[in-house]
């Protein structure tokens, strides 16, 4: 690979070394790009031009037209709110629910911990196809089938976040801080509030942004569990979106397809750095 | 309430020492703070489990009266060629994505451990694609494939090679599948690898190369050796989620098959597992045969977890 750049031999050899390094790097930085560019590309032109060859590499001029057709064929707004409510809920009660039990695990002894966790590592392993068809019964049994309520309810605390939050606490929440407060005449609630959830607010930022995400991103069980068409996520109208047509008209699927992506980008602006760090760090422990 | 509150003075780190004779009352506000998982999992995850057990020894359309069935689902499974078919198609996908992305990643990673500038940058980069919602990018892909408005057959094309009917053939089909998921997972893989590769001290390359070993020696001698740990997360997740797979080959081929948006394409050569468990449960109505489909699932990945495990721990032995 160092040879290639012989041209250059004023330079160090650490220099033509980097470019080396870094050649192969940007093409598969180009590589993942590219499906994000062809995606703002088509949702610029119209159904003719993108059907005309060669394909189009530059905007066109039909953004604003495809995005007037994206709003007649679905309720985009209407989905993008049910997303919004669905994945801000969610994280909002996984958040709580989570750190409370994850708080307990780490720092406090009762009878049946053990036992309790243990069960808790175990529904860690269970794959969901199993749980899909019961859970389809109990919904349409309490009459829960087609709300929003059948996204929110189930997902509202996880093995996952519970058991990462606990690894999390177990080194961050020192005990002395803990005692030092309990002298002080402080509660269970009050160690939590005052003395837990300071000290974790970087972990209740990775679970949150990553909940998040998923979320949003989720697809199998709204398809199934929103029965009414006109009720239903982003994702799931994005992909009748995709259906409904003969041929699909790709301009404004992909018009669809960028405007559900920017709530997401936002999200994973903000915590990209952590992100990526943690689920890493997490990754080699494990 | 508050009285049970009051711990005897704690000098010990022990928060609740354990009373003898107090009882569970004492940790009331302990048991609490953990039930909303354990309701939920009450609801939704134990008794699903063992209601979806019960439903697949019985046949029921999710409407009428169940039907004792006995073992009936389950020989019927094994004889169904469908089901063999979709198992068929899930490894293949699962091989043609796996092996690539986690060559790709490792190289990724590697290149991306020796240069030190833009490092941060690289690794966003490369993640996007990762926390891009399935749908869209299956989206985005089945027109990056289609046969008459497509990149890829432009550049084939181009270059004077016949264009493929990329969603309309048994194996353009797994192809494009497995392009996506490679595409979704190798930035992802390559940072988890980077990670792993960061916990290797720098000191035993040095040592390495003093005893005269060239890039490649070193590299099978202790940075693979080293990475097993790595690899078998990487493998693992991969193995769970990549015979999982449903958004992909569902978005992409709902509408190339006139009798289910399940079927996975033309001839069902694109038909996974779960898309043949939704087929039969949510097409069909077929919840008890649905319930043995689902079940069937689960014992091919734990099947195949079992195999990578072994692969992994022994190659580096």
């Amino acid at each position: 690979m160092a040879s290639i750049k012989e041209s250059r031999t004023s330079i160090k050899g650490s220099r033509r070394r980097g470019i080396a390094l870094h050649l192969p790097l940007i093409v598969s930085t180009l590589i993942s790009a590219f499906p994000f560019y062809w995606a703002v590309i088509m949702s610029t032109h119209s159904s003719s031009e993108i059907f005309s060859y060669p394909p189009k590499l530059l905007p066109g001029t039909h953004f604003l037209e495809n995005v007037r057709n994206l709003f007649d064929a679905v309720d985009f707004f209407g989905s993008m709110w049910n997303s919004l409510l669905v994945a801000v809920s969610v994280t909002f009660l996984v958040l709580l629910f989570d750190s409370l039990a994850a708080f307990v695990f780490a720092k406090f002894e009762f009878p049946g911990k053990g036992l309790l966790f243990g069960l808790l590592m175990l529904i860690f392993m269970v794959p969901a196809q199993l749980s899909v068809i019961p859970q389809f019964v109990v919904m349409a049994k309490i009459g829960w089938i087609g709300s929003m309520t059948a996204l929110i309810v189930p997902a509202a605390a996880n093995a996952f976040g519970i058991f990462w939050m606990r690894q999390y606490m177990k080194t961050a929440i020192h005990d002395e801080l803990l005692d030092a407060s309990r002298l002080d005449g402080a509660n269970f609630l009050r160690q939590y509030w005052h003395v837990a959830l300071p000290v974790v607010r970087p972990g209740l930022a990775f679970l949150g942004i990553f909940t998040f995400m998923g979320q949003w991103n989720d697809f199998a069980w709204p398809l199934i569990a929103l029965t009414n068409p006109n009720n239903v996520t982003l994702q799931v109208a994005l992909s009748q979106l995709n259906g409904t047509h003969g041929t699909t008209d790709y301009g404004i699927v992909m018009t669809g397809a960028l405007l559900a992506l920017i709530p997401l980008l936002i999200v994973f602006a903000i915590g990209a750095k952590q992100i990526i760090g943690d689920l890493a760090k997490g990754a080699v422990r494990g | 309430m508050a009285v049970l509150e009051q711990t005897p003075p704690a000098v010990t780190p022990q928060p609740a020492p354990t009373g003898p004779k107090k009882g569970l009352r004492k940790y009331w506000h302990l048991y609490a703070a953990i039930s909303p998982f354990y309701l939920i999992f009450l609801g939704f995850g134990l008794f699903p489990v063992g209601f979806s057990l019960y439903l697949s020894f019985h046949r029921w359309d999710g409407l009428g009266s169940m039907e004792w069935a006995g073992l009936s689902q389950y020989q019927y499974l094994l004889s169904d060629s469908d089901f063999w078919n979709s198992i068929g198609n899930t490894v293949v996908i699962w091989a043609l994505a796996t092996f690539p992305m986690i060559f790709l990643a490792m190289v990724t990673a590697v290149m991306l451990n020796s240069a030190v500038r833009f490092k941060g940058l690289y690794r966003v980069a490369y993640f996007l694609p990762n926390v891009t919602s399935v749908v869209a990018i299956a989206i985005v892909f089945g027109s990056i494939f289609s046969t008459n408005a497509g990149m890829v057959n432009a550049v084939l094309n181009a270059v004077g090679i016949d264009q493929v009917a990329w969603l309309n053939t048994p194996w353009g089909i797994k192809v494009t599948i497995a392009a996506l998921m490679t595409w979704q997972w190798t930035g992802y893989n390559a940072i988890i690898f980077l990670a792993g590769l960061q916990t290797i001290p720098g000191d035993l390359y040095e040592a390495a190369r003093m005893d005269g070993a060239g890039p490649i020696q070193t590299f099978f001698r202790i940075t693979l050796p080293l990475l097993r740990p790595t690899l078998l997360f990487v493998l693992v997740v991969s193995t769970v989620t990549g015979l999982q797979s449903f958004s992909e080959p569902q978005v992409l081929l709902q509408t190339s098959s006139n009798d289910s948006t399940f079927a996975g394409g033309p001839g069902h050569s694109g038909q996974t597992m779960v898309l043949y468990f939704f087929q039969q449960t949510f097409d069909n109505n077929d919840f008890g045969y649905g319930a043995a489909v689902a079940w069937g699932i689960f014992l091919v990945v734990v099947l195949f977890s079992i195999i990578n495990w072994r692969l992994v721990q022994r190659r580096g032995d």
